[in-house]
């Protein structure tokens, strides 16, 4: 069984997907436990997948037993089994809570939904797990036109939004696709191990450096780096909550990881970092994408707007401390995926729950959620500290790496950018829990009268995923220092000081 | 030096932490005001319970979580830590006597919310008193930094806003923007946080640096109140007078001067600030702020905003004194930390009894009240005695160890600093009694007729009063452990 576990994690979710209309239309109600039951398998398969490579290395796996590097192999180090376990787990809670919103937001849609989650969860999974540079872009079409599709279901003018998204995903993905053309030509080959022993050989190649930044300007826009994030906020912000609660946390992170792999596996990090020696810009420019995000975050009005202008600045996070090229500062970025996974999971089931409650995107029709929420607003009062960076929760340890890592490489404007979207974000929030914990103002000191407001809290599949992602932040957190060590530093090259 | 591994000083700091959800889920007050007894109790049972081994010269070790190989979450119980912690958790006792009269006097709403996050509050203070590195330390300070948040903006309304807004930019702002990049640069240049006896940084980090890093860890950490980071405090007495009494004259703002402490000792290093002088520079900034919050207080007609610019004044005596770098100068500063809580605690309590009794905040309509609430003006004159230094109070043995230090370092100029601040402190202070006493029958804005505060405000306010002039005379256990820290510090 755990031969196959790397296949499996892959073909079930795509098989349950063609499954499910059929499913759906025998019994609708059947499509919501279907779904959960298959993100535990997926996620079940990927801890056993983390605990193999951990224990036994690298899992290879020939698609149809073709060798490379003509057959397309499925490559699981340590990296991406860590991915793939966030991933997992992150789709399994946010499946676990779309039941009501699904059925508020989404009503007599049920079947597309999750059957699109379904395709989502194939397209994403098989971008982490490929070793295939061309089979990876098969899956991130899939994972983006499935994307499209549940993000274009929401509320008014989501549809402009994700034709803004559609365009410039197209480009981005066009960028990844004539990079790789590029590095065929060079070399000959598709599969990443190969191109990656076959690089030395063609290290001054014209060729081969516009691969390299087609690849990376087309992934920049697939992960919403600043000045190519203009789909982003729009498209994620309109979207149903339970479409957001799945994407958001997503599919910037696993652009994010397809980067790292992408300049460590096939472009090797004696290319990216000693040959180029340009990655300083890359730095500078994943500062302002983080200053960007901040000072946008703080025009918003609308929370979950707000929300998605924080993502783009965590995005200059993982970027900048990647191209910062020094052992920490790839250990806080990868480090960051998890994390940022995990938060960005947290803050969208929140804004669900509220949006579910409330109705409204608007950042003042939360007063008095306080009084009413007050298990939802712990939980999102813990996400919020772990983005603002308050330890123990995870937030603060990634960025303990990354302005280490700052600080090594003497980039100190990656430090200062770091700290002050720290700032920022700590405003960002508060602006938040000043309306849900002072609004409506009272008279006098004692008008909101000894318990005169109920506590109504949302449904318990909603908000015991939402608390469960909670607690992720700080187990997260506290074992930082066990993630790097025991799995992080095993997928950063020995030579990377 | 022995040392024990035992989870006590974990149990102290978490004790309070488990009786949240006795405190949440009490449908009655009473019961709910038995957990926090319960938690205070025993948080004080266990820290007294580590005090004979503490004053043997021993440590407590115990690390809860290894984080990284060299660095966690750990805790360490030595002679400075336990002086704090003793302070903290046996007042926080007396605190929550005097909670119970005064949150159910004014009818206050959202008890449960106040009784929950003062738990909070304890388990950070205690968490930063027994930090055995910058970290930990750093998790608790920001820990406590979010649990006083809805204390101090506890009455909801636009001003506790306002004031909510003020608190956050310098303690959360200057925590984040000052006080971690400098641990991190620490971290960086000496691969360790943990606080040594002499310091981490000599001959790691050059002179320039280590000034920078000393600066922005005392700006940084916002708490001790050091201008021109200190306006914070005035606002947040916008709280209830439990919350100001004990957070910010006791917990809040000693967490910050004991933060400030441990990083000059224990990271920074007294061989380090002595070489390059940077003892010096913090001195000099201690004493601006000594002067400077004195004059103002001097300007204050509300008796809280009064208390609160004294406490920004006797926060930074802590830090003159021990960044005086004599003996006696750093006994007297760390002792400091406990001869001024039981003084300023008791000051607060008796500004939050008038409040209760009269409704009034205001010093100028304060006169004649001697005659009305005896009891509780008395305490106040000791409360000021100690304050200002003077026999019989301990007070008076702080500031004393603090002058003898001025002089065994040289510095005549912070011999001034001191004796001009306590003339000032007088001549804010007395009026206050003075007034209430001494007037004619005229002047007095009170009816001849004694209406004092409700007894669970009144206890606890004698209390402290009397334990301030105890001190005078037995100001054992804490100036052994005051002595003790010292001695391990300077390394005799």
């Amino acid at each position: 069984m755990t031969d196959q576990a790397p296949i499996l994690v892959l073909a079930i979710p795509l098989l349950t997907a063609i499954l499910m209309p059929l499913a759906g239309l025998f019994r609708e109600k059947l499509c919501y436990p279907l779904v959960i039951m298959i993100m535990m398998v997926t996620t079940a398969l990927s801890g056993a997948i983390l605990f193999q490579t951990i224990h036994f290395g690298p899992i290879h796996y020939y698609i149809g037993d073709w060798r490379p590097p003509w057959g397309i192999e499925l490559v699981i180090d340590p990296l991406n089994a860590l991915v793939l376990l966030a991933i997992s787990v992150s789709a399994l809670l946010a499946a676990i809570s779309s039941k009501a919103v699904v059925e508020k937001e989404l009503e007599g849609k049920e079947i597309y939904f999750y059957t699109l989650f379904l395709l989502q969860m194939t397209g994403l999974t098989g971008m982490v797990i490929t070793g295939d540079m061309f089979n990876l872009y098969v899956f991130l079409e899939i994972t983006s036109i499935t994307g499209y599709a549940l993000l274009a279901v929401g509320e008014d003018g989501s549809y402009m939004a994700v034709f803004k998204y559609l365009v410039m995903g197209t480009i981005g993905a066009s960028f990844y696709l004539i990079g790789v053309g590029y590095l065929y030509m060079a070399t000959g080959s598709l599969n990443m191990a190969d191109v990656a022993s076959l690089i030395p050989g063609v290290i001054h190649s014209r060729i081969v450096f516009f691969a390299f930044i087609l690849c990376v300007a087309g992934l920049f826009v697939k992960m919403a780096m600043f000045p190519v994030h203009g789909w982003l906020p729009g498209a994620y912000s309109k979207a149903p909550s339970a479409a957001a609660a799945l994407i958001a946390p997503l599919t910037t992170k696993v652009s994010v990881y397809i980067l790292i792999r992408i300049c460590l596996s096939v472009f090797t990090a004696e290319y990216v970092f000693d040959f180029l020696k340009q990655t300083d810009f890359i730095v500078w420019l994943a500062s302002a994408t983080i200053v960007f995000g901040s000072l946008s975050a703080l025009a918003q009005k609308n929370y979950k707007k707000m929300l998605t202008y924080i993502l783009i600045a965590e995005v200059g996070y993982m970027v900048g401390g990647f191209f910062l090229g020094n052992r920490l500062g790839i250990s806080g970025a990868i480090l960051h995926i998890v994390n940022d996974v995990a938060m960005t999971l947290a803050l969208f089931l929140g804004a669900g729950i509220f949006f579910w409650k409330t109705g409204s995107g608007e950042r003042e029709d939360l007063k008095g959620l306080f009084v009413k929420m007050p298990l939802t607003m712990t939980g999102f009062a813990l996400a919020a500290f772990s983005v603002i960076g308050v330890p123990p929760t995870c937030g603060f340890f990634s960025k303990w790496y990354l302005i280490s890592g700052g600080i090594a490489g003497g980039q100190y404007l990656f430090v200062a950018a770091l700290i002050f979207s720290s700032l920022i974000n700590a405003v960002l929030f508060f602006r938040l829990f000043e309306i849900a914990y002072f609004q409506p103002f009272a008279d006098h000191h004692h008008a909101p009268a000894h318990g005169a407001v109920a506590i109504e809290e949302a449904p318990i599949h909603m908000l015991a995923p939402f608390l469960v992602a909670g607690a992720i932040l700080i187990a997260l957190g506290l074992y930082s220092g066990e993630i790097v060590t025991q799995i992080i530093q095993f997928a950063i090259p020995a030579e990377i000081m | 030096m022995e040392t024990l591994f035992s989870i006590k000083p974990a149990l102290a700091v978490l004790v309070s932490l488990l009786a949240i959800p006795g405190i949440v889920l009490s449908k009655k007050p009473n019961v709910r005001e038995s957990w926090t007894f319960i938690a205070a109790i025993a948080k004080l049972a266990i820290i007294v319970s580590m005090l004979p081994f503490v004053l043997k010269g021993g440590e407590f070790h115990y690390t809860l979580i290894e984080i990284w190989p060299n660095l966690g979450i750990s805790f360490r119980v030595d002679a400075f830590g336990m002086l704090f912690a003793l302070v903290a958790s046996s007042l926080w006792i007396v605190t929550s006597i005097y909670s119970i009269g005064y949150m159910r006097h004014l009818d206050e709403h959202s008890q449960t919310r106040y009784f929950t996050f003062f738990a909070v509050a304890l388990s950070a203070t205690i968490g930063v008193a027994f930090s055995a590195n910058l970290l930990t330390m750093y998790l608790f300070y920001e820990a406590l930094s979010l649990a006083t948040y809805p204390l101090v903006t506890h009455h909801q309304d636009k001003e506790a806003r306002t004031s909510g807004r003020k608190y956050l930019f310098y303690i959360l702002g200057g925590s984040i923007a000052l006080a971690l990049p400098a641990m991190l640069i620490t971290y960086h240049f000496t691969g360790t946080l943990d606080f040594a006896a002499h310091g981490v940084m000599a001959g790691k980090i050059n002179s320039g640096l280590g000034l920078a890093l000393t600066l922005m860890f005392l700006f940084g950490f916002a708490k001790v109140g050091i201008m021109p980071m200190h306006s914070w405090l005035p606002a947040a007495m916008v709280a209830p007078t439990p919350v100001s009494a004990l957070l910010h004259a006791v917990a809040v703002v000693k967490v910050g001067a004991f933060s400030v402490v441990r990083v000059l000792t224990g990271i920074v290093g007294t061989g380090f600030l002595a070489d390059f002088g940077i003892h010096f520079v913090v001195a000099v900034i201690a004493s601006v702020t000594i002067i400077v919050a004195s004059l103002i207080a001097l300007s204050q007609d509300e008796l809280k905003r009064r208390l609160a610019f004294s406490t920004i004044g006797q926060l930074s005596y802590i830090l003159l004194g021990v960044c005086l770098l004599s003996e006696a100068g750093m006994t007297g500063g760390i002792l400091h930390i406990a001869m001024h809580a039981f003084g300023k605690i008791t000051l607060f309590f008796c500004a939050g009894a008038i409040f209760c009794a009269t409704g009034i905040k205001k010093i100028s309509e304060m006169t004649g009240i001697g005659k009305r609430m005896p009891v509780t003006m008395a305490a106040f004159f000791i409360g000021s005695l100690s304050v200002v230094g003077l026999p019989p109070c301990g007070g008076f043995i702080s500031k004393w160890q603090l002058v003898i230090g001025t002089m065994q370092a040289g510095q005549i100029s912070m011999l001034m600093v001191l004796l001009t601040s306590s003339m000032l402190n007088a001549a804010y202070f007395f009026p206050v009694f003075y007034k209430a006493f001494f007037c004619s029958d005229d002047e007095s804005l009170f009816e001849d007729k004694v209406d004092e505060a409700p007894i669970w405000c009144v206890v606890p306010l004698t209390l402290t009063a009397g334990i301030s002039v105890i001190l005078f005379f037995f100001p054992q256990p804490f100036l052994n452990l005051a002595q003790l820290a010292v001695s391990a510090i300077l390394g005799s």
